[in-house]
This record gives C-alpha cells, structure tokens and sequence, in this order.
C-alpha cells in the first residue's frame, strides 16, 4: 500500500507569480498611457505601437530559434519593449520607426547579451537611443500638437509679442525645449525669458502636463496615465518604490535649485513640478529605471541608482545639448549596475560592525 | 493593540481554517509505533532494550548518549520487534525502534509533586532531561542544554514561542486554548531554572482568542506578559521573534540567543516541562496538525511519539482526491516525504497532504534580478547571489555573502517569480561548506 509521493526542497507553496505574470501585468499598467496617446494622437499612435510590438516579438522568436533556444515570446518581455519603443516615438513617425526601434532593441539590446535576464541596458532605451543618433529629426521633430497645446503656444505668443526666432523654438519642441531655450540669453531677452517661464510653471500648463494637453511622444503625454499603471504595479509589488521615489525627488531638489534662470534658488517651487510631469521623467522613472534586469537588486543599491538617474537627468537637461535627458541618464546608469551591487551588499540581520 | 514584528517577510496565505477550530482529539492506540533514536539536534540515542523485550509504556528504551543528546521512551506498552533502518520524518532513513503494542497501555508510575516549584534547580533540570524533552517547534534542540547557559551569558528574558506562523498547523493554537495554565506553569519552571526576571509569550495577530485568553491569565503576573505579533512570515523564526518583542539582533555567524540575554521555547515544549518537572512525565506525545484542502476531515490530534502518518490520517477519514504530495511540518519549511509509512516525532508539528495540482513545482527560469528576494529576507541576505555562487561552486564567496546565516525560511523561493529552487541551492552551498570546513 506503501505509494511513493513527490518530494522536493522546501517551501511547498508559492506565491502565484511568474515571470510571464510580471511582464503582463506591465504591459496592463501601460495601457492607460496608451489609451490617452490614442484620445490625444489618434489610431496613428495605437498602429504604431502595434508594429513596434510585433516587430519586437518576431525579432526575439526569430533570435531564439538562430540560437537554439525555447522560444520565450508568450512571456510578455518583448511585448513590452516593443511598447516601450513605441512609446518614445511621436505619432506623426512613419510607421517603419518603431519597427526598426524594437529590431534593434531586441536583437542589439537583449538577445545579443543572452536574452531576458543577462542584458545590461534597458532594451528599449537602447532602441530609442539607436532611433535618436540615425533619424534625429523624425525623432525630435515634428511633434503633433493637441489641440490644447495649440491654444497655449497662442497665448504665449500673446502674452510676450515674440520675436520671430522664439516661435520657432516653440513650435518645434516639447515644453522642456521651450525651457532649455530660455536658457540660452543670446537667444532670448532675459524679461521675456522670465515671463514664458512664469507662463509654463503655470497651474493651467501643470494641469495640461498632467493630463496629457501637450505635444510629446506617444507613452509621455499623460503622467495622470502613467501614474494610474504604475500605482498598479506598486500595489502589486511588481515595482518597488526605491528607484522612482529617489529619481524624481533628486530632479525635483536638483530643479528648485539649479533650475532658475537668474542663479541658484531663483525657480519657483513650481519649476520643479514642470520638470516632473513633462518629458520622459514618469515614464521612466516607473517603467524603465524599474526594469528589473538593468537595476540594482540592493536596497541601498536602487537609491543610489535612482539618485543618479535624477543627477544625470538635470544635468542634461539644465546643461546638455538635447531638452531630455530621461533615457541616456537611466542607459548611463545601467552600466553602472553591477559596480553599486557589488558595493552596496546589505549587512546581515545581527551582523556586527567591525 | 500594536503588533509588533521584523522588517522583510511575506504573507502567504494562512490556511488555518482547515483545523483552527477543532479541539484537540486523542488517538485511539496505535498497534505498532516507530521511535527514531534521531529526533533531535545532537548525538543519536542508545538503545538499551533489545528485540523481543516487553515495555510499558514510558519506559525508556534508548539513553541519552552524551550531553547533547536525549533519552527515548515506549510510548506505548508491548514488545520490541526490531531495531533498524526506518523512514523519518525530515525525508532520511534512520536508526529507529519498533514496538509492536499488546493492547493494554500498561504505563510506568508517574508522581504528582504538588510544590513543583519549590524543587532544586538541579532536580528540575534533570526531570526535564530524563524525560527526552527537545524543542518542539522543529528544530529539536535538547531542551536541558538550552536550559543550561555558560555562567557568562547572564539570560533576563524567556520567549515562549506562539507564534505558529507556518501556514495551515494549527496545533500550538489549540493547546494555548486548551491548557493555557499548563504553559504558564512550564514557563515559570523556565523562569525558575534560569532565573529569568521577565517572561513572555509570543503570539501572532490572527490568534486574537489566544491573546485575549492568555492575557487574561497573566493579568496578576507583572513579570509575565503578551506579545501580539503582527501577522507575517516568519514571525515564528527564532531570531526575528526575539527582534520583534525585544528590539534585541542575535549576532550572525553562529550567535545564539543567549548572547543577547534570552532563551526562546516553543509553548508544546513548555507543556512538556511541565508535565516532566510536576510528573516526571516522558515525553511520549504531542498534539500534531493534520491539513490540507484534500484531507476529509482535518485535525488537531494528540498522538504517541511513532504514530505512523497513515495512521493520523486515517484517522482523519483519508483524502478526498489522490494525494500528491506529504509534508512533514509547514508548508513553507516542513519536509515532504515519500512515504505515509513514517512515524511522527517529537518535533512534528503538522502533517499536511496535498493534491497533484499543489504538489507540482515550475521549472526554473532565469533570474531576473528583480530583488523581491532582498525585499524579503529577513536574514538581509541576497539570496539570487548566494544561489548564483553555489550554482557556479563558488563556495568561498558564497559563505562571504552569509549562505550560513540564512535559515531556510523559504520567504525568497516564495516569491521568486522565476521559480528559482533558493533553498535547494542554498542548502547545497550548507552541506558543501560544513563538509569543506571539516577537513
């Protein structure tokens, strides 16, 4: 009567999660981000995020039967950097962008590395980044505007009667581009550059940042759709508060102080919210310095992580050549990974200090 | 009410509605019980009886073969009929003896010393260690050697363990609310022996009877208290346990709770004590959870020490469905076994069965480096890396990021969305390490 039962290593119950289960549930939280580019941008932005994910899935089915592995497509993990990819590209892109974007991302950004789990960049990034350096204008240019940005652009014309070179900034860039060229005092007259930044830290164009009322990529319009997924993923633990909370609070400090056209502390305490909500910063901060595989595993290790993220954010910002500095600073940071590991291994409950 | 508790940890599901309410059953007598001369941390037991010798019950039948070490006990009367290799319930085969029962129960003599309290320290201690007592929460550590601290390493403060934060047992629940008096009575022999200034019992927030009933009953006592710990595993564990109540770490690499002034016991053994100190009671059985979601009708069942598993679950009418998977102890740290032809053991806290669908485990898929082992661990250890370093045998590095501190708790493998088996690979990187450290 004597059965022989399976037996196998402790704990016998599991939690129900997977690797499958996490990446599917990323792809559900960024789906309001989608819905609202779609409201804002219209199909165009769903089809282009459409090629973006198939071309992300063949590209990893197609890797993996070149290297003789399983095939791991139903796992979600390409589906959502072919999302991601999609998402750094504005909806007025030929449709042959995001395509190219996520071939790259995942042959060049994963699978070359060994696939999920062993690549050190953010695959994505490393796609848009492939994006931005060979087709820099289709990827800065041309944004689409909503209708409301269209009215904002109008009253800031109004309210300032811009010279004819201000208009052209304007009208070719994000809010940040707008920022980045008030700057620049040889372009514009240090009254006038005070006035368009009252007028864009602005409750009316923090609302519009918020919602999603400006021009921007597809996945960035709405930091109100992205804050919605990503409420999700930290009420199912699937991200972890460490990086996105230090990221956005070393902008946010780094911003009130530096941010100021007239030196240090000169903001408002407005600015730093103008540099939250706009650009890349939500969605990178919770979609992509978050990535499991190219940030730290340390407590300790995802604060000093996404401390530098946010340095290297502003720093590009408020300094560099581009408006935005969301996915270099988090692909910068991405080497980084294994030295702030290797530095910032915990000490052991009851350890004592020698 | 605060709860108190550790950082790390997770929440599985509790699984005690099963068997919460049901009061403790006693099991008729066995016809056969199996005593293993290992159920316990230290050097195997000697027999001293030989096959064919007739036993009463309580008699001893194996000595304690050194300090660390206990004597074992008939736990029903009959004759020896063999002394071999038997199953066990951590999963091994071990040295065992077998009485095959005559039915009648026939018991050795037992006293009733009524000023119990009042005996020499030495006299207690004895009792408890001729009495074959060890820690019956799993570990099985001899109780008398717990009871017998280095004079250096003064002890103010005695835990009892009530935690029970291993999913689906339910047996310490039941005798908190069963022999409350008995427990208090055996952490006063505790008190007593060590001279402890401050007693308390732990017990976790999904027991609010327990609490309320225990707190009641130490309501007079200023020395005594209750701890409610919050809901969470591993609150039970040994070290996050005295955390909780008494903000106290026990030093790494091999510390024990000694170092920080405090001897933590499980409440079943303080029952134990006390019924060896009052008595001269051996320990010959104990109140055993049988579980599951297929088990017919689940139980809290005081049996003999060697009941075999498959008479418990007879007992409890069978299963409903084609079991898949036997565990010996919790879900998360118990053992499963091949085997239902298994005797129970002092340290036994639950026989859980499972059906072929939760017996079944997921292949392991790659890490994915998302850290929710670091955010759970109690230990504070980072399990994917010490799993990595035993995977590529690199044992010195592994041991340098505290493989020996981890405990199995098993809160990282719970939650590891890769199925990666951590504790299977951690405990290789123990044995191996252990076996390195001999030579």
């Amino acid at each position: 009567m004597s059965d022989v039962y399976a037996v196998s290593a402790a704990p016998h119950i599991k939690q129900n999660i997977s690797v499958s289960s996490v990446m599917w549930q990323v792809v559900l939280a960024l789906t309001p981000a989608l819905l609202v580019g779609i409201f804002f941008f219209g199909i165009q932005s769903f089809l282009l995020t459409l090629y973006g994910v198939v071309a992300a899935i063949v590209t990893e089915a197609l890797i993996q039967r070149l290297r003789k592995v399983p095939v791991t497509i139903s796992d979600g993990s390409a589906v959502v950097t072919g999302i991601l990819v999609a998402f750094n590209i504005n909806s007025a892109a030929p449709w042959w962008l995001p395509v190219i974007g996520s071939v790259f991302a995942i042959a060049i950004g994963k699978q070359i590395f060994g696939g999920l789990g062993f690549n050190i960049f953010n695959p994505a990034l490393l796609g848009r980044a492939f994006l931005v350096a060979s087709w820099p204008t289709l990827m800065t240019a041309g944004w689409k505007s909503t209708v409301p940005m269209a009215l904002f652009k109008s009253s800031i014309n109004g309210l300032v009667n811009l010279p004819s070179n201000v208009p052209a900034v304007v009208t070719s860039a994000t809010p940040l581009g707008v920022v980045k060229a008030l700057r620049d005092t040889t372009q514009v007259s240090s009254d006038m550059a005070e006035t368009v930044m009252n007028n864009l830290t602005s409750m009316d164009t923090l609302q519009n940042l918020f919602w999603g009322n400006i021009g921007g990529v597809i996945g960035e319009v709405s930091a109100a759709a992205l804050l919605l997924g990503a409420a999700y993923l930290a009420w199912k633990h699937i991200i972890e508060w460490r990086i996105p909370i230090s990221y956005i609070a070393t902008v946010f400090i780094l911003t009130y102080i530096f941010g100021g056209i007239n030196g240090l502390f000169s903001a408002s305490i407005m600015l730093p919210f103008f540099h939250i909500f706009s650009g890349g910063l939500i969605l990178g901060a919770f979609f992509m310095a978050t990535d499991m595989v190219t940030s730290p595993v340390t407590k300790k290790g995802r604060i000093i992580f996404g401390m530098g993220c946010g340095i290297l954010t502003v720093v590009i910002r408020l300094t560099g050549g581009y408006p935005e500095g969301v996915s270099y600073s988090i692909l910068l940071m991405n080497i980084a990974v294994p030295l702030i590991d290797r530095y910032t291994i915990p000490r052991i409950f009851g350890e004592v200090r020698k | 009410m605060g709860f108190k508790t550790f950082p790390g940890g997770v929440h599985p599901h509790d699984s005690k509605k099963y068997s919460k309410n049901k009061p403790v059953e006693i099991l008729p007598l066995p016809s056969k019980v199996v005593i293993p001369l290992s159920q316990h941390i230290g050097a195997l037991s000697k027999p001293i009886v030989k096959v064919g010798d007739e036993v009463l019950n309580g008699q001893k039948i194996a000595e304690s073969s050194g300090f660390v070490s206990i004597p074992m006990h008939a736990s029903i009367s009959g004759k020896v009929t063999g002394i071999d290799k038997f199953n066990h319930p951590t999963g091994i085969i071990s040295m065992a003896i077998e009485i095959t029962g005559d039915g009648q129960d026939d018991r050795i003599e037992l006293t009733d010393e009524l000023n119990y309290l009042e005996l020499p320290v030495d006299e207690m201690k004895n009792r408890i260690s001729e009495a074959g007592i060890c820690g019956m929460g799993g570990a099985g550590f001899p109780t008398h050697v717990k009871l017998s601290p280095p004079t250096e390493k003064p002890i103010d403060t005695i835990i009892l363990n009530g935690v029970e934060c291993e999913p689906y047992l339910t047996a310490d629940y039941r005798i908190m609310m069963e022999q409350p008096d008995d427990i208090i009575n055996g952490l006063k022999i505790f008190m007593k022996i060590i001279n402890a200034k401050k007693g308390i019992i732990g017990i976790e927030a999904n027991k609010p009877d327990a609490i309320k009933l225990m707190k009641n009953k130490l309501k007079k006592e200023s020395n005594l208290e209750v701890v409610s710990l919050k809901l969470k595993y591993p609150q039970g564990a040994e070290k996050q346990l005295i955390y909780a109540a008494t903000k106290r770490k026990v030093p790494n690499k091999g510390g024990l709770p000694m170092d920080v002034g405090v001897i933590v016991q499980n409440v079943g053994t303080a029952i134990a004590v006390y019924e060896a100190v009052r008595y001269k009671k051996p320990l010959i059985e104990r109140v055993i959870t049988v579980s599951g979601k297929i088990v017919r009708n689940p139980k809290n069942i005081k049996a003999k020490i060697g009941t075999f598993f498959s008479d418990l679950l007879e007992f409890c009418d069978g299963t409903t469905e084609d079991i898949g998977k036997v565990i010996s102890g919790g879900p998360m740290m118990g053992f499963a076994i091949p085997s239902l032809e298994t005797p129970m053991t002092k340290g036994c806290s639950g026989l859980l069965l499972f059906n072929k669908k939760e017996g079944h485990k997921e292949d392991e898929s790659v890490c994915l480096r998302c850290g929710r082992c670091v955010d759970v661990c109690p230990m504070d250890l980072v399990p994917s890396l010490i799993a990595y370093n035993v995977k590529h045998e690199d044992w010195k590095l592994a041991e340098k990021f505290g493989v020996m501190d981890c405990m199995k708790c098993g809160s990282c493998a719970y939650v590891c969305p890769s199925h990666i088996k951590l504790i299977q690979w951690i405990d290789i990187g123990k044995l191996k390490i252990n076996e390195l450290q001999k030579k």
